[in-house]
């Protein structure tokens, strides 16, 4: 298929913040006490599992943010004979993603509106007219939802089991082919027998701890078989009121949070380093006029000055819409702004760490040392300053992210987090609020949203604990 | 201990002037009057006459900072920066969209604001405080280990589940108590329960592991293991001697808010239709009420710099070592 490579402005962003992660392992991998606080992590049951999950949404965030736009059937464009460089330009407005590729089945089978999970039928009436002319009010049958059974309500148990049982083989495989490939690893790295490391594997006494690691990936191989093996033939979420398959919107909306909690970090951090360090460091009026900013950052209430923001972003974009050549370019647009300005209103916690911990450190002997030696105060900052507040940055990056995710449901919610048109979990629990007062009520879009955002902050939240413990020397 | 207060308020006003300044600058530098009085007015009615209209009805036909064409003292005070920015520290906020006085609504809606957030503050507090000192009196125990895991997952749960799953339960299944809705007088106590019990269920998690961890730093130092010596009972140790010292960095974290509970909680007002602050402001985002949404940041700022003084103080009050000079 004919396709053209789209780059958003937070996929560019997202690609530079990993290549910085590969770069700062390669650091790790040089730096002793940098090893050493890491394999600390690793050594943990929890670290490793959490940090299995997270790679897990990582990867979906990842496929979802390699865009591009479909080439258009020719026919769509010209109904005779089309010239061949007239053909070239045609390229769909939509703006797709390899995950939406990868997903194709679920965001094509739209159904009408509302059905439970695994349903059968519309979850609303519907007013049909019977062969005989007769009018009655039926749940019509979903177009894809168990369209493959003639009678949902008696078939349907029988055939999800089996489904099920498929899905937990094929997992099963999976997870015997990663499982053989660890205990491969540690076999050759302790230059060992293979039934030694398979026992240590399984006693869990390796250095880190892979048996944690391989239980978790083997729960989330077990839940995406079953989602594989079911989303083809039920919605396994349910829909929602355009009949999109809200386990497909589940999955878009990891995209969103990632770059909402990961970006915003990235926005801030050369301030607050930058800042924290040279007002801890220089003193006088520097350490003066940057905590004159960030006190007046701090009074202002932040989601007042975020709701300010971006009402104002809202009217430049809103003027502006020559900037943007598809629908997909002006939400990201908005993604992007909103990673910003929460960067600006959040990056004052982390500088006034650095600022007190550069006080202290500023005193120390080796500081003194370096300063007598003549070294530059530039040098001195890099070379002294920087590497040890490193701790400080690592545990507020992974502490912030879990609460960035949080905050950008309740600001969708308010109206002032993402574009309406992006999927995310703020933009799902907005939909579905509207549907509460039904009756009988409409719970699944909401349930999916929090049960995902739960699991992203929880394995999130238990991953920043074990960091903060490895990292923060005053914890044993 | 005046002259202090008398010096930290002065110190406050650059601080307000810097606020003010940056709301400034985001409603009518990055965007000009034009551009906002076409938003309001609609794509359809754009047109140059309505735009003027527009402007000179809220006095934003003027020059920003500078009218050149006024003399002497105008020239500086018949801007909109003067109008808009320098009258809100006499208060005066002037006019909604929808014409009603921004200070007198304000104080309207202070009260029922005041009404769910002071029960949510106190029983908060006490709530999360006795259940970190629990965690603290069985530590190192399964009870410590699990506390600790459920603060964790409670913490993690999206603070709109509590609202939405609390509404749902409460007052739809158990139809205990309205969905939403406000009455003035004591009948508003029947509409306030559940979203205080909701925020204070909300807040545990976190609130309670930061507690348990400044109680547990406490209970290391060397003043405890005396106060054990001399034969007090665990109890008596927590209670007389940990939880007094542990809540000078409590009382930093949390004196601050005070003043800020005159804001109300945006959520939680306006899933329960509370007319607080709150969700005067959440109306005024959604209606792009900018005059609204300037004058809650304005209040907001003086509101925590308020908080600010108000920790100082307080830690004069528990903590006699410190004196403010």
């Amino acid at each position: 298929m004919d396709f053209r490579f789209v780059l958003l402005w937070t996929d560019a962003l997202f690609f530079v913040l990993l290549a910085l992660g590969l770069v700062t392992i390669v650091y790790v991998r040089r730096s002793q006490p940098l090893r050493a606080a890491w394999r600390k992590v690793g050594s943990r049951a929890t670290g490793m599992a959490t940090a299995t999950i997270l790679l897990a949404f990582l990867a979906i965030g990842l496929a979802d943010s390699l865009h591009y736009r479909p080439a258009l059937p020719a026919a769509a464009v010209d109904g005779g004979e089309a010239p061949a460089d007239s053909r070239e330009a045609a390229y769909s407005s939509e703006v797709l993603s390899a995950l939406d590729a990868l997903l194709a089945p679920l965001r094509t089978r739209l159904e009408k509106t509302y059905s439970a999970p695994f349903a059968g039928e519309l979850y609303a009436r519907e007013t049909v007219e019977l062969p005989d002319g007769e009018q009655t009010r039926i749940h019509p049958r979903l177009t894809y939802g168990a369209a493959h059974l003639d009678d949902p309500e008696t078939e349907r148990a029988q055939d999800i089991a089996s489904r099920l049982g498929n899905g937990a083989a094929a997992a099963f495989g999976v997870w015997l082919v990663a499982a053989l490939a660890v205990t491969a690893s540690l076999a050759r790295r302790r230059g060992r027998g293979w039934t030694e490391a398979a026992s240590a594997l399984v006693r869990g006494e390796t250095v880190l701890a892979w048996r944690a690691a391989l239980v978790t990936f083997g729960a989330i191989l077990l839940v995406a078989g079953a989602a594989v093996a079911l989303g083809s033939h039920y919605h396994v979420f349910g829909t929602d009121k355009v009949g999109q398959d809200v386990l497909y919107l589940s999955l878009k909306s990891v995209r969103t949070a990632l770059i909402i909690g990961t970006l915003t970090t990235l926005v801030m951090l050369p301030f607050a380093v930058a800042l924290g360090i040279m007002a801890g460091y220089l003193g006088g009026w520097v350490d003066d006029v940057i905590q004159y900013l960030y006190t007046v950052l701090n009074a202002i209430p932040g989601v007042l000055l975020i709701a300010a923001a971006v009402l104002m972003m809202q009217v430049v974009i809103d003027t502006n819409p020559q900037w943007f050549a598809t629908a997909a370019e002006r939400a990201d647009a908005r993604l992007l702004a909103l990673c910003l300005i929460l960067g600006i209103t959040s990056w004052t916690g982390l500088c006034r760490l650095l600022r007190g911990e550069t006080l202290k450190l500023r005193e120390l002997d080796y500081v003194h040392a370096a300063r007598a030696f003549g070294v530059g105060t530039a040098a001195i900052l890099r070379r002294h300053i920087m590497p040890n507040v490193m701790h400080i940055v690592m545990i507020a990056l992974v502490m912030d992210f879990s609460g960035l995710v949080l905050a950008e449901a309740v600001l969708s919610y308010v109206g002032i987090g993402v574009d309406p048109g992006t999927i995310s979990f703020g933009t799902m629990i907005n939909m579905a609020r509207a549907e509460l007062a039904r009756e009988p009520m409409v719970w699944w879009s909401l349930l999916a949203a929090f049960a995902f955002m739960f699991v992203l902050v929880l394995s999130a939240n238990l991953f920043a604990d074990v960091v903060r413990d490895a990292f923060d020397p005053r914890r044993g | 201990m005046f002259a202090y207060i008398v010096r930290r308020l002065l110190y406050a006003l650059p601080i307000l002037i810097g606020v003010n300044l940056i709301t400034f600058a985001l409603f009518f530098v990055v965007n000009s009057p034009d551009d906002m009085a076409r938003m309001h007015l609609g794509v359809k009615r754009v047109t140059p006459e309505a735009i003027e209209r527009w402007k000179a009805e809220r006095g934003y036909d003027r020059p920003l900072f500078v009218n050149t064409q006024a003399d002497g003292r105008e020239k500086l005070t018949d801007t909109i920066f003067f109008d808009e920015s320098l009258r809100m520290f006499a208060f005066d906020f002037g006019r909604a969209d929808d014409g009603r006085d921004i200070a007198q609504e304000i104080r309207d809606r202070m009260r029922p604001s005041l009404a769910i957030a002071l029960p949510t503050f106190v029983l908060g507090l006490f709530v999360s405080v006795s259940f970190a000192l629990m965690l603290v009196f069985f530590r190192a125990s399964y009870l410590d280990f699990w506390g600790v895991v459920l603060c964790v997952a409670m913490m993690s749960i999206s603070s709109l589940f509590y609202i939405i799953g609390g509404q749902w339960l409460v007052s739809k299944v158990w139809a205990l108590v309205p969905i939403s809705g406000y009455a003035p007088g004591l009948d508003a106590a029947r509409f306030l329960v559940l979203p205080v019990l909701i925020s204070v269920v909300a807040g545990i998690g976190a609130n309670a592991r930061w507690y348990r961890t400044i109680f547990l730093e406490e209970i290391s130092k060397d003043y405890v293991r005396t106060a054990r010596a001399k034969g007090l009972s665990e109890l008596a140790v927590l209670f007389r001697h940990v939880l007094k010292n542990a809540m000078i960095p409590i009382l930093t974290g949390v004196v601050v808010v005070i003043p800020l509970l005159f804001m109300g909680s945006l959520i939680v007002e306006s899933f329960f239709g509370i007319p607080g602050l709150g969700s005067y402001t959440i109306d005024a985002i959604n209606a792009q009420d900018f005059a609204v949404v300037r004058a809650m940041v304005f209040i907001g700022s003086v509101l925590y710099i308020v908080g600010l003084l108000l920790t100082d103080i307080s830690y004069t009050l528990v903590d006699p070592r410190v004196r403010l000079e």
